[in-house]
């Protein structure tokens, strides 16, 4: 039961007009995974990541999340089958409080109608509430209930990235593509948030996908580790067999050298 | 929270749209027998374009979606409600009970104009679905000027009013404007509780962000077209209204002006506040009656289209986002605080003090 596959990307491919920013993408994610993508700026990584939400139709290949293929699929259905993401450049609902925020993505769970908010009905009361004490507890878990009621442009970048992650949990997904979740933090946040990670994938029994282009970060926390360069896969494993792999190392030192001082 | 409490929030919630609507009508009486005709019609018109202007507010301001083509839908419940009342089938129900109804028809013929032109226009954004609802508001404009059964360019006459309902003292003005209240305070109500409920909530993440509401599970083509379609019904319950208070309808009436007159007062209301938009409403048909008109008659100079004009550029320097923003009535400090001395003074939990509109901090 534990093996059971999640998510299979078979073969998959994204040109951009000639440009292949994706090419043979094949990923296998298990149960209660959690598996690092990295790569250096432009591999490809978060082109991959619209492909597998539906984001992008890819050229080729096949994308199938829990036994569902989801070519033709709408964006908001693939993230019904119980997968979700965070976005590398943050996409919140600025004007919305947090608490809002992390409420809408709870929605296709209401069991109230339109006419019930209208009328005002008890059910509508009762919803209200349970789902405002849901947020807010998502929100407790990161820190973020005391700010439940400010707009989200208003939260400092880090804490933005983190209410990213509790909107994106409060779809109740089974499976969780976080996209440079650290990108802008200093050390000290990027490794809270790497435990955090590690957390409530325990908790929630999520399974994780996470980009991260600095691999250092991902080193401690992922069971197995993705790597990709010019939209190409050109290693795969545990972290130590990925840190001793000429390849990647070649592929870092071409583009960044510090990120490549792993070894 | 409990079943109970729920119940005694939802018995609350009862009275508040029933008081308005009672509140407005004893304003009516007042004006009835303190104005002249003239100043009767133009009140009723406020009606006709409060409702027009929330309405078109829940797609632009709510949810994001540049309409132009708003007068269309507007003409299609005016037009519809017009034919229905000349048809005798209709004369079977009684007058009051008739003219009450006749806007929840040309409703329902706006909502399916709207779900119509919603389909297929929403999978466009921005300037494309302005040029599409534009197109859709001069396709019902030359339909109703090529259509001999409601008058062609002659246009549609003798539309029928209310007579009022003598025998218990309301003359057909007071009975016109109480239909009006009722439908005016029916369309904020329910507007205002969609928007300020959770389910509401997809609207605005729609306008916020499509992208980020679709990874999110919205359905974003779906709340598109609920918008258009809730929106739709009431500028068609605005057409009805307005049909029958100046019982006559020319397809010229329903041109993109129309539509534009309508963006201007929820941008200058504040796009996403409706509280701005009843305001704006009430004063953009109240300045041209009362302060231009004059200003015209002294000066024998039709200044008004730039008197107009001036007013619009200089507001839309100064006040960019509009009059309130997207803030509401109880969004401001002194409403809070005023309503906790209230509350306070009837003795309850400020907490408590739900009206038909509570803010959302207090839906708990
Ligand atoms: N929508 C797009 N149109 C054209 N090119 C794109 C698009 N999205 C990404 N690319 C290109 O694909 C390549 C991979 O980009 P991306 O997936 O964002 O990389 P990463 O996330 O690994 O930094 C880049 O060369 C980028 O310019
Ligand atoms: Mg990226």
């Amino acid at each position: 039961m534990n093996d059971e596959i999640l998510l299979e990307a078979k073969k998959v491919g994204m040109e951009f007009g000639g440009l292949k920013a994706v090419d043979g993408f094949d990923l296998q994610l298990r149960r209660g995974e959690l598996v690092g993508l990295i790569g250096p700026n432009g591999a490809g990584k978060t082109t991959c990541f619209n492909c597998l939400t539906g984001v992008y139709k890819p050229t080729s290949g096949e994308v199938i999340i829990r036994g569902v293929n989801i070519r033709g699929l709408k964006t908001y259905e693939v993230s019904r089958l119980g997968m979700t993401r965070t976005f590398q450049n943050i996409r919140l609902f600025k004007e919305l409080s947090v608490l809002d925020n992390v409420i809408v993505a709870g929605l296709q769970h209401a069991r109230q109608t339109v006419m019930d908010d209208v009328l005002r009905h008890p059910r509508h009361y009762v919803e209200e509430a349970r789902m405002r004490e849901r947020a807010l507890e998502l929100l407790r878990i990161f820190k973020l209930d005391i700010k439940s009621d400010q707009p989200s442009s208003s939260l400092p970048y880090g804490e933005q990235r983190r209410l990213e992650i509790v909107r994106a949990l409060a779809t109740e997904p089974r499976i969780i593509l976080l996209d440079e979740p650290a990108a802008g933090m200093n050390d000290k946040e990027t490794e809270d948030l790497m435990h955090l990670i590690a957390q409530i994938r325990r908790d929630f029994r999520l399974t994780v996908l996470l980009i991260e282009h600095d691999m250092r970060l991902v080193m401690g926390i992922c069971e197995r580790i993705v790597v990709l360069d010019h939209g190409c896969i050109i290693s795969q494993g545990t972290p130590a067999n990925i840190k001793s792999d000429p390849a990647v190392i070649a592929a870092y030192l071409g583009v960044d050298e510090k990120s490549a001082e792993v070894t | 929270m409990t079943d109970q409490r729920a119940r005694g929030l939802f018995y609350r919630s009862l009275p508040s749209p029933f008081l308005a609507t009672v509140a407005l009508v004893l304003v009516g009486l007042i004006i009835e027998n303190s104005t002249n005709a003239y100043t009767q019609d133009v009140v009723l018109w406020i009606f006709t374009n409060i409702i027009l202007a929330v309405s078109l507010n829940l797609v632009s301001g709510f949810t994001g979606q540049f309409s132009l083509g708003h007068a269309g839908f507007m003409a299609v419940g005016a037009y519809l409600s017009a034919w229905c009342s000349l048809r005798p089938e209709f004369q079977a129900l009684p007058d009051p009970l008739r003219f009450t109804l006749l806007p929840a028809i040309g409703g329902l013929g706006a909502a399916a104009a709207g779900y119509i032109v919603g389909l297929p226009s929403l999978r466009l954004r921005g300037d494309y679905l302005a040029i599409v609802t534009l197109g859709f508001g001069e396709i019902i404009r030359v339909t109703l000027l090529n259509t001999e059964a409601v008058g062609g360019a002659r246009g549609l006459n003798r539309i029928p009013a209310t007579e009022g309902w003598l025998e218990i003292g309301l003359s057909p003005y007071l009975a016109q404007f109480s239909i009006a209240s009722f439908w005016t305070v029916l369309t904020i109500t329910a507007l205002w509780r969609i928007v300020h409920s959770q389910k509401g909530r997809i609207f605005l993440s729609v306008r916020e962000d499509e992208i980020a509401a679709e990874a999110m599970g919205v359905n974003v083509t779906q709340a598109k077209v609920r918008a258009f379609v809730i929106s739709a019904f009431f500028a068609g319950v605005g057409g009805s209204l307005f049909a029958h208070s100046v019982k006559y309808l020319s397809p010229a009436t329903f041109s993109f002006t129309k539509s534009v007159d309508i963006i201007i007062m929820i941008v200058l209301g504040g796009m996403g506040s409706f509280t701005g938009s009843v305001i704006a409403a009430i004063f953009i048909t109240l300045i041209p009656e009362f302060v231009l008109r004059p200003v015209q008659e002294i000066t024998k100079v039709d200044l008004r289209m730039v008197i107009y004009s001036l007013i619009l550029i200089l507001f839309m320097i100064m006040r960019p986002a509009g009059l309130l923003g997207t803030r509401e009535w109880n969004d401001f400090a002194w409403v809070k605080r005023l309503q906790l001395i209230l509350s306070r003074l009837l003795n309850r939990e400020a907490k408590d003090d739900s009206s038909n509109t509570p803010s959302p901090s207090e839906v708990s």
